[in-house]
């Protein structure tokens, strides 16, 4: 079963080592893991997606505490969230196929970013099954894949769930700043508001896709 | 020089790293360190005559981190050891790991390579935080002086808070060769970091007094949590006022009294017969700072199926690891059991204790009764004697192998820390280095290594610090020409094919005689006391070379891949006691 957890770590020198080192021990692969900024300076976000047995979730969340250099993790996988990834696909085109392309590239909401003689590049976000579903039209019609880059998923929970992550550091300041609420109450959690269907413009699921 | 001491003198004092490393430890409480000089650490070396901090020089960085650990695990405070770059630092491994795997608070400390050259392959340059990253609980590289006291003092508090552990701290020489301003209390570590899986508010506590309720055969399982969070006293009242019986690990020997009547003794694979059949009896197992290892569950398919199991420990990683459980109560196993007893109510036990005292009819300890008299002497003769002659007051330091096993069942520990032995890592060479770190903590106490005769020869160089050290510590080496434990498998498994495990030994009491330390050879039972009397009435060290029979087995046995109940036992032509 995937696995999907969201870690919040000191940026310094070797946390990424010790976070990989960890999955590393425990003879789990990791599928993808992004890492970047967070609302808070100094504290890098990292998504990361792990196969692993349903029972072994606790194990690792509990392991990734051990860590001194987490602050926090969340097994987002359990609750309702938002999740996407960024590709950059590079396409080998003709003059005859470039439109097709474009056409296809429109109907995924993607965008080309880079249109050269003998290539394009398209830019899409979107949730890994959308992205699977462009990659397997482009490759259906026998249009050449130069190129994928993929970042890898990133997850962050739906509705008026903070990370908490300020309020693990104890910094009370910013933890009303971030909207936590008045002084000495917590921000209301793990109480997933879910935006109704028609108002959302996200893939779901497959069944989302095109057809 | 007279010794001064700059962390008093002001309370901002512009020092040099080397000297704050001094200084930090000085604040921290620490009194001795236990270490071996080297290029890249040799400024702090330079500057630790202007401290009152003992330094033991040992002869291999192994055995300082092994010191360490017995120093720790004696004394309940951090164990401190340092060497230097490249391949002192390596030598340290083994001691960490080893530390790691039972959770002993260290703080190592390497000299580096100058951080100009990092990752240079400067000469002896090692990456030693790369290296010991998944055998410590966390480690630091320092390069600039002013970090040096805050990394440490957070240090100390990473190797001493939650789950204690080793944590490894990496100084380049630049580091210590810098000045900073120093501030002892300013380089104070933050709070503890925030750990909601630590957090939880115990939801499951009514549902762990229920099971108690309800239970006609509970068991306590005492492991080193209890000693590592001082709940002795929670864990006999638990046991006294509800009438539970306590079987303990072997790490938590001295946990629990060995002649409280409640105590069953040590389970696990080579556990007494009754302790694993009342494991496989029981209908409730309270689980008390312990990790489930598979030494003590045996196969983990059929371990203690009629019983339901409330797990008490400190480490959230630990619950539902090996063996499934009902309750997982998170937390500092003294505090956890302090909210638990004032809702305890008395339990009537007596027929479930009834029940365990008829099995104990058939156990390993009445083995030593029914040796052959052949003339030979056994090790348990030995320990059994030991255990007498020392009323059971020494701390004794053991290797690994037979002779750990036959410690484990012969002594009885009514103390805590009063057993020292590797456990989870099982490093042989363990005993001596970790008696000397023993001694060293808890000097008024008498200290005894027992040693194979292939696990003393790993770390005998040893003996020399103990003579520059002019320590009293007694050091038994159980001899009996053989890898014991090795030959016992071979034995059991590998149709006594006796391969390589026949050894080879000095004669030891002459190489203690070259150290200057006396011993003596014993090779009857008779000869035994008066020769611990010996060993225990002189000033300083004694050794003394049992040998003993050679092709002698532990028992009972559980074969790996094999349920708790079902034991090997030694076979014995009296019918009454098979054990």
């Amino acid at each position: 079963m995937q696995h999907t957890f969201v870690a919040y770590v000191e940026d310094k020198p070797g946390v990424l080592t010790r976070v990989a080192s960890l999955f590393r021990r425990l003879n789990i692969n990791i599928s993808s893991v992004t890492v970047g900024g967070s609302e808070r300076t100094g504290i890098s976000r990292m998504t990361l997606v792990a196969d692993a047995p349903p029972a072994a979730g606790h194990r690792i969340m509990a392991s990734l505490y051990k860590l001194e250099n987490v602050v926090q993790v969340d097994d987002v996988g359990r609750f309702s969230s938002v999740s996407r990834e960024l590709a950059l696909i590079k396409v080998a085109t003709t003059p005859k196929t470039r439109s097709h392309i474009f056409e296809l590239v429109n109907v995924f909401r993607a965008r080309v970013v880079d249109l050269a003689p003998g290539s394009l590049m398209i830019e899409i976000t979107g949730s890994e099954s959308k992205i699977e579903g462009l990659l397997q039209v482009l490759n259906e019609n026998e249009d050449r894949v130069l190129e994928i880059s993929r970042t890898g998923r990133m997850v962050m929970r739906r509705g008026h769930h903070t990370s908490r992550v300020l309020e693990a550091l104890g910094d009370v300041e910013s933890q009303q700043v971030a909207g936590a609420g008045t002084k000495g109450e917590l921000p209301a959690q793990d109480t997933p508001y879910v935006l109704p269907e028609e108002e959302t413009d996200d893939f779901r699921s497959d069944s989302d896709l095109p057809q | 020089m007279t010794k001064q001491n700059p962390s008093t003198n002001d309370r901002r004092t512009r020092l040099t790293g080397a000297e704050m490393i001094w200084a930090t430890l000085e604040g921290e409480g620490v009194r001795e360190v236990f270490g071996y000089p080297g290029g890249a650490i040799l400024p702090a070396y330079d500057a630790l005559r202007k401290f009152p901090i003992r330094h033991i020089l040992v002869r291999h960085e192994q055995s300082a981190v092994h010191m360490a650990d017995g120093y720790a695990r004696a004394s309940g405070r951090v164990g401190v050891a340092i060497a230097t770059s490249g391949p002192g630092a390596t030598n340290m491994v083994t001691g960490i790991a080893t530390a790691m795997l039972d959770s002993i608070p260290l703080v190592c400390i390497t000299g580096q390579v100058g951080s100009k050259v990092l990752g240079s392959d400067a000469f002896q340059e090692v990456d030693i935080t790369g290296i010991t990253l998944p055998v410590t609980k966390h480690n630091y590289l320092v390069t600039r002086a002013e970090d040096v006291a805050s990394v440490l003092r957070d240090a100390f508090r990473v190797a001493a808070s939650g789950r204690p552990g080793p944590v490894l701290v990496d100084i380049t020489k630049d580091a210590q060769q810098g000045t900073a301003d120093f501030d002892f209390a300013a380089a104070a570590s933050e709070k503890a970091r925030n750990h909601p899986m630590l957090d939880v508010s115990q939801p499951s506590m009514a549902e762990a007094m229920e099971l108690i309720r309800s239970a006609k055969r509970p068991l306590i399982l005492a492991g080193h949590g209890i000693i590592q969070s001082g709940a002795m006293n929670q864990v006999r009242a638990l046991a006294e006022r509800a009438q539970i019986p306590v079987a303990c690990t072997l790490l938590g020997l001295g946990s629990f009294p060995a002649s409280h009547p409640l105590n069953l003794g040590m389970m696990g694979m080579h556990g007494e017969s009754w302790v694993n059949h009342s494991i496989q009896e029981a209908d409730l197992l309270i689980a008390c700072g312990m990790r489930f290892d598979d030494r003590v569950t045996g196969n983990l398919a059929n371990y203690a199926q009629k019983a339901r199991k409330i797990h008490i420990d400190i480490d959230p990683a630990e619950i539902n690891k090996n063996v499934p459980v009902q309750v997982a109560l998170i937390g500092d196993l003294a505090q956890v059991l302090d909210q638990m007893l004032p809702l305890l109510r008395p339990r009537d036990g007596a027929a479930w204790l009834r029940t365990i005292d008829r099995l104990k009819g058939d156990a390993a300890v009445i083995d030593i009764k029914n040796l052959p008299d052949n003339g030979h002497l056994y090790a348990a003769h030995v320990i059994h004697d030991l255990w007498h002659a020392t009323a059971g007051d020494a701390v004794i330091a053991t290797d690994v192998g037979q002779h750990q096993m036959w410690e484990a069942q012969y002594y009885k520990h009514d103390k805590p820390r009063s057993l020292i032995t590797s456990g989870g890592l099982g490093t042989m060479g363990f005993a001596l280095p970790a008696a000397i770190g023993a001694k060293i903590a808890c000097p008024e106490k008498e200290v005894w290594v027992i040693a194979g005769d292939g696990g003393f020869q790993m770390t005998c160089p040893e003996l020399a610090t103990i003579a520059q050290e002019q320590l009293d510590i007694n050091i038994a080496i159980i001899n009996n020409g053989y890898l014991g434990m090795i030959r016992q498998w071979q034995e059991t498994f590998y149709e006594k094919n006796y391969q390589c495990s026949p050894i080879f030994s000095p004669d030891f009491v002459k190489l203690a005689d070259a150290f200057g330390i006396p011993g003596a050879t014993v090779k009857t039972r008779s000869e035994v006391l008066e020769t611990v009397k010996e060993a225990r009435t002189r000033k300083g060290p004694f050794l003394i070379n049992f040998m003993v029979e050679q092709e002698d087995t532990v028992y009972p046995m559980i074969v790996p891949g094999a349920a708790l109940h079902e034991m090997i036992r030694r076979p014995s032509g009296n019918p009454l006691v098979e054990t």
